[in-house]
């Protein structure tokens, strides 16, 4: 296996104290036969998650894991941004903090570019062997109406638009990142139809999704408007 | 080509189809008249359809749920033991 490649993970915390912790031993775990680096994109956590930050530099080595914090919270679309500017790697890869994206699957996603050469690899809930725990039925049924609407309008040729679980060829996540205005929930829909319109190579792997353990949601009530005006935005611009 | 030009296509082009039916009379003028109406019941029912079959498939992963308990604890016992502050 071709062990040059480097891998930055972007990982964006808010209040994530305890599962930053956790998230990154399963990632040394799981990625110990890779060249990766762990960028941390921290807004500021009253919590704390900065010092368990610091604390792991020490175990680990400030040079795979770095913390990139900012001021205050400035939210997600642009924490992949700062994150990206400082990333070294060939290849980005961008998850959540919460453990509702397992490290275990990274090595599938790296081993899919490896084979078909890929620009995006994506994670998706909605296929064989894939799924998602801790949804209630609300949940289920909002995310259902918004795939069924998203692929009848949008047709983006991927079966998990709102997943953030992905992997990037570094300079095609430059490129897209750029073109994309959406942020909150509808910036990851975005950012895979904009790289699908763009003629992108995009493959999936299956992901597993449990709902977070510790700590809380950060996304807003008000997401079924801002997912539907994201949509109509995304029907007539792209 | 932007990609709601080709769906605003496919539309004129039905437009077209049904405009062609009127004027043809093929079909009695009372059914063709009521056919936009008809199609967008079609439309709406499989949307509903398609909704209700993801959610009586939607895929779940109780028993992920559990490995990731364990990875839990697994992780903590590690970091605990490294003297990183994971509370407990
Ligand atoms: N740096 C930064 N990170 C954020 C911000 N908002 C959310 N995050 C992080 O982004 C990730 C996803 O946020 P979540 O709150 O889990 O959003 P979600 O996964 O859609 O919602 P849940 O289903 O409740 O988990 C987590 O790692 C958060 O800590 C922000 O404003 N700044
Ligand atoms: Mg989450």
């Amino acid at each position: 296996m071709n062990k040059k490649n480097k891998y930055s993970i972007i990982i964006p915390t808010y209040n994530e104290r305890l599962n930053i912790a956790l998230i990154t031993y399963l990632i040394f775990k799981h990625l110990s036969e890779f060249c990766f680096e762990i960028i941390i994109v921290d807004d500021g956590s009253p919590d704390g998650t900065q010092d368990i930050v610091k604390q792991l530099q020490q175990l680990y080595g400030e040079d795979r894991i770095l913390l990139r914090a900012r001021p205050r919270k400035l939210g997600l679309g642009t924490a992949y941004c700062y994150g990206l500017s400082h990333a070294s790697g060939d290849f980005v890869i961008i998850m959540d903090a919460d453990l509702s994206h397992h490290p275990k699957y990274l090595p599938s996603f790296i081993k899919k570019q490896m084979e078909t050469g890929a620009s995006i690899v994506t994670g998706t809930r909605y296929v064989k062997k894939g799924g998602v725990h801790g949804w209630n039925l609300m949940r289920k049924l909002t995310s259902r109406g918004a795939n069924v609407l998203a692929q009848t309008f949008l047709r983006p040729g991927v079966s998990d638009l709102t997943g953030s679980f992905r992997l990037y060829k570094k300079s095609v996540l430059e490129d897209v990142i750029s073109s994309v205005v959406s942020k909150g929930y509808v910036f990851q829909m975005e950012m895979i139809v904009r790289a699908a319109r763009k003629g992108y190579h995009i493959e999936e792997v299956p992901i597993t999704f449990v709902d977070r353990v510790f700590g809380s949601s950060k996304l807003g009530g008000s997401e079924i408007v801002e997912y539907l005006k994201g949509l109509i935005y995304l029907f007539f611009t792209t | 080509m932007k990609h709601f030009l080709k769906l605003f296509v496919l539309l004129l082009a039905i437009f077209a189809v049904w405009i062609g039916l009127l004027e043809a009379s093929v079909v009695p003028q009372g059914y063709a008249l009521l056919l936009p109406v008809y199609m967008v019941v079609v439309l709406g029912c499989y949307g509903i359809l398609m909704v209700g079959v993801g959610l009586m498939f939607f895929p779940t992963c109780p028993h992920e749920a559990e490995l990731l308990q364990k990875d839990i604890v697994e992780a903590k016992e590690f970091l605990k033991k490294k003297g990183v502050d994971v509370g407990l």
